[in-house]
């Protein structure tokens, strides 16, 4: 394995925007986010346990999870909540075909709105698929999740030269784990 | 199945209160047992609950979804009849971590990551491969979501 890991981390870009730029993550940091990406130790000293199993100090272990937040390869420590278990059951993808030239202002405001849990840029294929800005809408069943989705759109305007929802039918893989080991 | 109406008072607080962040302290659960006027016992106790109903997938680090190595989501067309099928062959990648199924002509969605560039393009290759089906590479360009937190609407 190298030393460094070349990664990829998105940069403040103007509030609510992020692109991303190449920073490095060494060997030891990855150890901390394999051994973190499950959870903390639910103990009175979580970040001393862990430093335990690592042979690491806690100091150096909380000085490096809170590099790599500022860094923005960790968005935040936090409970995690698990949307569908509460409650929320409609999730829909919604994909927007917006003027290129728009779709940052576009995106930032649709990426603020409450019901929106992700919202990217991403590229067009055509003549298949013409969305460029993709937005997560979660509501409580997909009547909630058509009637937020109908507010962006009247939000969006004569901006949108086309949109559509595509509902999920069946989880078929999902894993937490993103960093190989 | 929805747990909303099982959760005690104390879990809807936490819930509340830390899905957007915790103190990065070396005693995280006994700062948040101080901030709610409980007992560290009561927070350990009621997280592990809330792990156990399924309400929180874990506590901890959060890490951004493009923040190590290279990923995309990719889109396939892929016949309703082929649909397990391929399923199965997209899923068998190490490199697949996330595979949903959903009502499009593209019916197939899934999230691969590697550690770079070129493994990742070897991989949606070698799926096109086994599949004898194109795959629509969707990454992301530039993220827009301003993280304020989820409004979980108790009442």
């Amino acid at each position: 394995m190298p030393k460094f890991t070349s990664v990829l981390h998105p940069l403040p870009q103007g509030e609510g925007t992020h692109v991303q730029t190449v920073v490095c993550i060494d060997a030891t940091d990855r150890r901390i986010i394999l051994a973190t990406q499950a959870g903390l130790p639910r103990v009175s000293r979580p970040y001393h346990k862990l430093a335990d199993e690592l042979g690491l100090t806690a100091d150096d272990v909380m000085a490096r999870l809170q590099r790599m937040q500022r860094d923005g390869i960790i968005r935040r420590i936090s409970a995690v909540p698990n949307h569908y278990k509460l409650g929320f059951k409609g999730n829909g993808m919604s994909v927007w075909d917006v003027p290129d030239a728009d779709v940052r202002e576009l995106g930032r405001l649709i990426g603020a709105l409450d019901s929106v849990s992700h919202c990217y840029h991403r590229p067009r294929h055509l003549p298949n698929w013409s969305y460029n800005l993709f937005a997560m809408v979660h509501g409580r069943d997909r009547a909630e999740v058509l009637m937020k989705v109908a507010q962006i759109a009247d939000l969006l305007g004569d901006a949108v030269r086309g949109h559509d929802v595509l509902f999920s039918t069946r989880i078929l893989k999902k894993t937490g784990m993103r960093l190989a080991e | 199945m929805d747990h909303r109406s099982e959760l005690t008072d104390l879990e809807r607080r936490l819930l509340d209160s830390y899905q957007q962040g915790l103190p990065l302290s070396p005693t995280p659960y006994a700062d948040m047992a101080a901030a709610l006027d409980v007992s560290e016992a009561d927070v350990l106790a009621a997280l592990q609950r809330l792990q156990e109903f399924g309400v929180i997938s874990r506590v901890g680090p959060v890490f951004r979804t493009h923040a190590v190595g290279a990923s995309t989501l990719a889109a396939m067309a892929v016949p309703e009849e082929r649909l397990d099928e391929i399923a199965a062959i997209v899923n068998s990648f190490a490199a697949v971590n996330h595979n949903y199924e959903r009502e499009h002509r593209f019916n197939l969605w899934f999230v691969a990551t590697a550690a770079s560039d070129a493994e990742l393009a070897e991989v949606l290759e070698k799926i096109e491969q086994l599949t004898n089906i194109k795959v629509m590479p969707l990454p992301m360009l530039e993220d827009y979501h301003i993280d304020l937190g989820f409004n979980l609407q108790w009442t």
